[in-house]
């Protein structure tokens, strides 16, 4: 292996992604827009990850997703500081990273890009957690600006006809406040428009993920996670389609030209939760130097795992929707279904997961799904406790060791 | 003070007290979390509305369910069920509240074994038009589920009996706590937490009964009541089922004149009216309460609620007691601090955990305040 991580080994050359530059390239001017937003008159909004950003880009407002911002400081490592600085503003060290850093880099502008642009107004969608919501209100609070909630009710065992009617109303809700703060009619047909695009990149996202069927897969989910930035900001934008037809035809290329993404592929494995955004690399070379590649993760499909919902021709409706039933807004024994779902598409070996302390919704429930998948598939789980952005909680001998002990099991 | 034995003797034997109701009446008893949770419903049902306050000793079964930064309430109250310390119930209600709860909801359903389980997906928000019709669109559905779950019909007849007692057990409440905000050592906070906590799980007319005891008596020991010469405190925080820290405020000097518990005001904070659509009006009593962190009315009415009870009850400070890893609360704790010191108002965090740390750290920190009021 040690050949393999010199720099320019041809080897490790041919199995680099080409499109990520393309891709740094999109964040780049993204990123650029958003913060000029100032000098070109647009409106900017923040956004949680999961809410229904589509109506925002009718209206011609910059969506910002804190939550990606987020990623990018544990990605870039600077989460360590920003949390603290958090916790010095008296925030408990046991907050979700995400909201931690965030609400802190507002008050310093720091981060890898110096802070997000000032929002205009904030949409928070609690169909990923509660804690967006409170973290939402201090921004708010900070900002002095108007929060908007799209209330997604829980679906433990059943999605009712009341949630139904309430999403719907909802939905009706949000563009009047959006006409509201923007002070401009919703063009309707320009919603469709935008529907139709984020209903086929998602599709898009999909076809990419599912490249991972073929063995060896031509990316793992550390792939994923790096190119999932794109369906989360971007989508209802052509940017996204283009984009995600290029990256779904180099794949194509990839199982043509038999190139995986970890050199002899023996075992097949499935992630949970969100990724351990400091230590990507370390993780995906760890999995790699047993041949195991990570193939799918329930986090990526998120943004896709609902598009079956969508109607084009009933937008808004669908989405109110598709939007309530996303793999983190439903029971664990649902969540179990869609595991059985994933492990035989993608042919599954073993499963990972990562119970990350700040995120309390995805994480609780996974002992009780540790004990279903063992009992009713037979499948081994590991779980690593680790935080997706805050790197005290990384304990990198003890993952280590249980990464290799999990990987000898398998291999028995 | 022989009116409060009765709420003492609950108190202190929450599981004996709840199944010798159960043998006497023969009827079920539902345990129930939180205080949004529809009790008036689940009484007019017939049953004994029960609220979880999660056991007291060292906490092992769930440990295999629950991962260990998981506020101790939830575990406490998952290791009660598992260990069959609640066996006695007949089934739980879970209203949608914290991103623990949420999840605990999955966990309990497919662990506990109670014969039903009902989630009520209350709104996050309570203070738009259509989470409003939502809300009593849910507690619709909750009363139709009920009386599946119970096999038995709730008339309306039966609901306004309900409500009207509901209406009198928070006013006799508010009552009591009013007394003891302007006469502090009518009633210690260890009595006062007793009461709050038998309320949660009594029978609710025997319960009545005995709150007319009580103010009565109260009211009667009013002219041989001493001045306080204790510092005012208001508590804020989560559920609080620690009687001792009640007893450790006292004797560190402090008397607590009001609060924003759930075990406390939030619980009777708000009156239902008597309007012809009984379940449309126990849902609108939600839009009128007082809220906790895990719901939304606006971007600063805790802030704003704190500086003003405080104010109101002429309080020297605010203690904050919430419980460790508790998401909804460690949010808010900042900004409410921050109203607090514009208003120069001190306050004090005080993390718990379902037992208290036997070194005596609390008392201690808790002394210091007192001291520096
Ligand atoms: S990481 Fe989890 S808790 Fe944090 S914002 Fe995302 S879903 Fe919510
Ligand atoms: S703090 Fe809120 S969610 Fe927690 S028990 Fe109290 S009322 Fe329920
Ligand atoms: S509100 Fe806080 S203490 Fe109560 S269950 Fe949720 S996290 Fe735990």
């Amino acid at each position: 292996m040690r050949s393999e991580s010199s720099p320019g080994d041809p080897e490790k050359e041919r199995r680099k992604i080409k499109c990520v530059k393309k891709m740094k390239d999109i964040m780049i001017g993204y990123y650029m827009e958003a913060k000029s937003a100032a000098a070109t008159g647009k409106k900017v909004a923040w956004i949680t990850s999961g809410g229904p950003v589509e109506p925002l880009i009718a209206m011609g407002v910059i969506p910002v997703y804190p939550e990606n911002h987020g990623a990018m400081i544990g990605a870039g490592k600077m989460g360590v500081d920003l949390c603290e600085k958090a916790e010095e503003m008296g925030y408990p060290r046991d907050l979700c990273s995400y909201a931690r850093a965030d609400i802190a880099c507002s008050t310093v502008n720091g981060g890898p890009i110096g802070g997000l642009p000032k929002p205009d107004f904030l949409i928070c969608c609690n169909n990923i957690c509660g804690t967006v919501l409170k973290w939402y209100e201090v921004q708010a609070r900070y900002y002095n600006v108007p929060l908007f909630i799209f209330d997604t009710p829980f679906i433990h065992t059943e999605f009712t006809n009341e949630a139904r009617t309430y999403v719907t109303r909802q939905m009706e809700d949000y563009i009047m406040f959006l006409e509201e703060v923007c002070g401009i009619k919703m063009d309707h047909d320009k919603m469709n428009d935008v529907g139709k695009l984020s209903i086929q990149s998602m599709k898009l996202w999909q076809d990419v993920l599912d490249t991972t069927m073929h063995k060896p897969a031509p990316m793992s989910a550390f792939d994923a996670f790096f190119h999932l930035a794109l369906i989360v900001t971007l989508r209802g934008t052509q940017i996204v389609v283009d984009y995600y037809i290029e990256l779904l035809d180099e794949m194509k290329q990839r199982i043509a030209g038999e190139i995986s993404m970890v050199p002899d592929e023996q075992y097949r494995l499935l992630w949970d939760n969100l990724p351990v955004w400091y230590k990507t690399r370390w993780l995906s070379e760890k999995f790699a130097s047993h041949h195991a590649c990570l193939v799918a993760d329930t986090y990526t499909s998120a943004w896709s795992g609902v598009v079956h919902l969508l109607d084009e021709n009933n937008i808004l409706e669908s989405m109110a929707m598709a939007y309530t039933s996303v793999y983190i807004n439903i029971s664990i024994d649902r969540m179990f279904e869609k595991i059985k779902t994933m492990v035989k598409k993608y042919d599954i070996d073993g499963m990972v997961m990562h119970s990350n302390r700040s995120c309390k919704p995805y994480s609780f429930g996974q002992y009780d799904l540790r004990k279903m998948i063992a009992n009713e598939m037979n499948l081994p789980v590991l779980i690593i406790e680790a935080d997706m952005v805050d790197e005290r909680s990384f304990s990198k001998g003890q993952i280590e060791t249980r990464i290799d002990a999990f990987m000898e099991l398998l291999k028995q | 003070m022989n009116a409060l034995n009765i709420f003492h003797e609950t108190a202190n034997n929450l599981y004996a007290c709840a199944e010798k109701w159960k043998k006497a009446t023969g009827k079920k008893v539902v345990g129930y979390f939180c205080t949004y949770a529809p009790e008036e419903l689940i009484y007019a049902a017939g049953a004994l509305p029960y609220r979880i306050f999660g056991s007291k000793g060292n906490i092992t079964l769930s440990d295999s369910h629950l991962q260990s930064y998981c506020c101790s309430f939830a575990r406490a109250c998952l290791e009660e069920a598992l260990s069959g310390k609640i066996g006695f119930l007949d089934g739980t209600v879970f209203p949608h509240t914290c991103d623990t709860i949420q999840r605990l909801s999955d966990i309990w359903r497919l662990n506990a074994g109670f014969s039903f389980h009902i989630d009520v997906v209350l709104p996050v928000k309570l203070n738009t038009e259509s989470a409003k019709a939502y809300n009593t669109d849910v507690f619709k559905k909750f009363k139709k589920d009920l009386e599946a779950a119970l096999e038995t019909e709730i008339t309306d007849e039966k609901l306004r009996q309900s409500i009207r007692l509901y209406n009198s057990i928070r006013k006799a409440l508010a009552e009591i706590y009013t007394m003891r905000s302007e006469l502090p050592e009518i009633i210690t906070g260890k009595d006062m937490h007793a009461i709050i906590q038998a309320s949660m799980v009594m029978d609710r007319n025997h319960l009545f009964e005995n709150l007319t005891t009580v103010l009565e008596t109260l009211k009667g020991n009013k002219g041989s009541t001493k001045k306080s010469r204790k510092k005012r405190l208001v508590l804020a925080g989560g559920i609080c089922s620690q009687p001792d820290i009640h007893t450790i405020i006292e004797d560190s000097g402090g008397a607590v004149v009001w609060d924003d518990l759930c075990t406390g005001t939030r619980y009777f904070s708000g009156k239902i009216d008597d309007t012809p659509d009984p379940v449309k009006a126990i849902a609108d009593r939600y839009f009128e309460r007082a809220v906790c962190p895990a719901k939304h009315v606006s971007n600063t009415y805790r802030g704003e609620n704190i500086v003003r009870i405080a104010k109101e009850r002429n309080a020297g400070g605010v203690i904050f007691l919430f419980y460790k890893f508790c998401d909804p609360h460690g949010f808010d704790y900042p900004y409410m601090k921050s109203y607090l010191d514009k208003e120069k108002i001190p306050s004090l965090l005080v993390e718990v955990e379902n037992q208290l740390p036997a070194d005596g750290t609390i008392r201690t920190r808790l002394e210091t305040f007192v001291e520096m009021i």
